[in-house]
């Protein structure tokens, strides 16, 4: 069932959802609640890191999930590694805390074609 | 990189590429010249040319795998070993994927089926088996080489053998790998051999490029096939990408397998990915199979893939 507000009562309470949007944000940003934003996600799949490339804040957690039929792994390049999971099957995840600002060049170390990076700022 | 497709004028005399579907196929190699025959199922169990030393390539059998592509490769592999067991072959070579995920209990089971042939078996590992422990567990349970990282070789029936490594090391952005350890090994291996000496070269990538985006080759292939060109007879059986697909260059002929647990597309296939591929249940076994290797004499290779069905 659809309920058909008045235009007038509508823009209200769209700018009242915007409000509370607003301070809510400028509430995070003050006490430095970022991580309530949605947990940055690599999707793996056909053998692909997606986003290839991604740009987070320092302390953040980024997380990958396989969603091939394959396993992959996640590890950083050179050595020693800062991060390596181990097998991914289908639909497990890896996640890691990046504590240092800096690029990270990650890839799977099965599929060595498969590459990613993570800039952290 | 070495340039493993630098071959100047002759390119066209030597480089071959072809692929074969489901029915079986005789690759025969005499004297550097392969002719091909389309056969029916019967030939794996084919009566072998007098004198002629007979053995088996099995590959990428997956024990631990539970997509759709096959539920059950446990049920397959034990398939692919009954068809073998008609062969009588004298014994059985593993290219690697033994395993899906290198965890103990697929090697458990993976070495309790491939028991129940009976058959002096030899392995090298796929990438599948070497995840996080560089292939410890591998080695453990499917023979661990003293003097080397994994890699051997052995002389049987005036044939020598070489199985190499090729899946542990791998490099960001690369392929498989040998490493300058092995290759050096290699070449010390060979030394004194005579030229007329067969060899038969085992790894689980294939040691030429058959697709760079899909990973299927081998960075340094170029550095160990060079070392086997003076030889007269030089037949590398490869595993990893789950069909069967030639190359011939001068002597030396290279061709991978068939897996005994579920296809991969045909490389560069639009749309496709180099991972396990879903055909209707009925077909599963067209596209799965194994392989029978006739040696006689210094020259004369025959490689027959049969399908399980």
């Amino acid at each position: 069932m659809t309920t058909f507000w008045p235009a007038t009562r509508r823009a209200v309470a769209t700018a009242a959802a915007l409000v509370a949007l607003v301070s809510s944000a400028n509430w995070l940003a003050r006490h430095g609640h970022a991580a309530a934003a949605a947990a940055p996600q690599v999707v793996i799949d056909d053998f692909t890191f997606g986003p290839a490339v991604m740009t987070v804040a320092r302390g953040t957690t980024v997380t990958w999930t396989n969603k091939d039929d394959d396993p992959h792994t996640v590890a950083s390049d050179g050595d020693p590694k800062l991060f390596k999971s181990p097998a991914l099957d289908t639909d497990q995840s890896f996640a890691f805390t990046f504590n240092e600002a800096g690029t990270f060049k990650y890839f799977c170390t099965i599929h060595p074609r498969m590459r990613g990076t993570v800039v952290v700022q | 990189m070495p340039d493993r497709h630098d071959h100047g004028a002759s390119r066209r005399n030597l480089l071959k590429c072809m692929m074969w579907g489901s029915a079986g196929v005789l690759w025969t190699v005499n004297g550097g010249v392969p002719q091909a025959l389309q056969l029916g199922g019967a030939a794996l169990a084919a009566a072998p040319a007098p004198g002629a030393f007979t053995f088996i390539q099995i590959s990428d059998t997956h024990i631990g795998f539970k997509g759709a592509a096959n539920p059950d490769p446990g049920a397959t592999l034990k398939e692919a070993l009954a068809k073998i067991g008609e062969v009588r072959p004298a014994m059985l070579l593993h290219t690697g994927d033994v395993s899906h995920l290198t965890k103990p209990e697929e090697f458990e089971l993976a070495a309790a089926i491939m028991k129940t042939a009976n058959l002096d078996t030899h392995y090298v590992p796929g990438e599948h088996d070497t995840i996080g422990d560089n292939g410890k567990s591998f080695f453990e349970r499917f023979g661990a080489e003293k003097n080397t990282d994994g890699w051997y070789s052995f002389d049987q029936a005036g044939v020598h053998f070489i199985g190499l490594v090729n899946v542990i090391d791998l490099r960001p952005g690369g392929l498989g790998y040998l490493g300058p350890k092995q290759i050096a090994w290699l070449e010390d291996d060979l030394k004194g051999k005579t030229a007329s000496t067969p060899i038969v070269v085992f790894a689980h990538m294939p040691l030429w490029t058959v697709s760079a985006d899909w990973g299927w080759g081998t960075d340094d292939a170029g550095a160990a096939i060079a070392a086997l060109k003076r030889f007269g007879s030089v037949t590398v059986l490869n595993g990893h990408i789950h069909q069967v697909i030639q190359k011939v260059e001068g002597s030396v002929a290279l061709r991978t397998a068939y897996s005994t647990a579920f296809p991969q597309a045909a490389p560069g296939t639009p749309g496709a990915s180099p991972g396990p591929l879903k055909v209707a249940a009925e077909q599963l076994r067209s596209v799965l199979g194994v392989r029978r290797i006739d040696i006689v004499g210094d020259k004369a290779v025959t490689l027959t893939d049969t399908a399980l069905a």
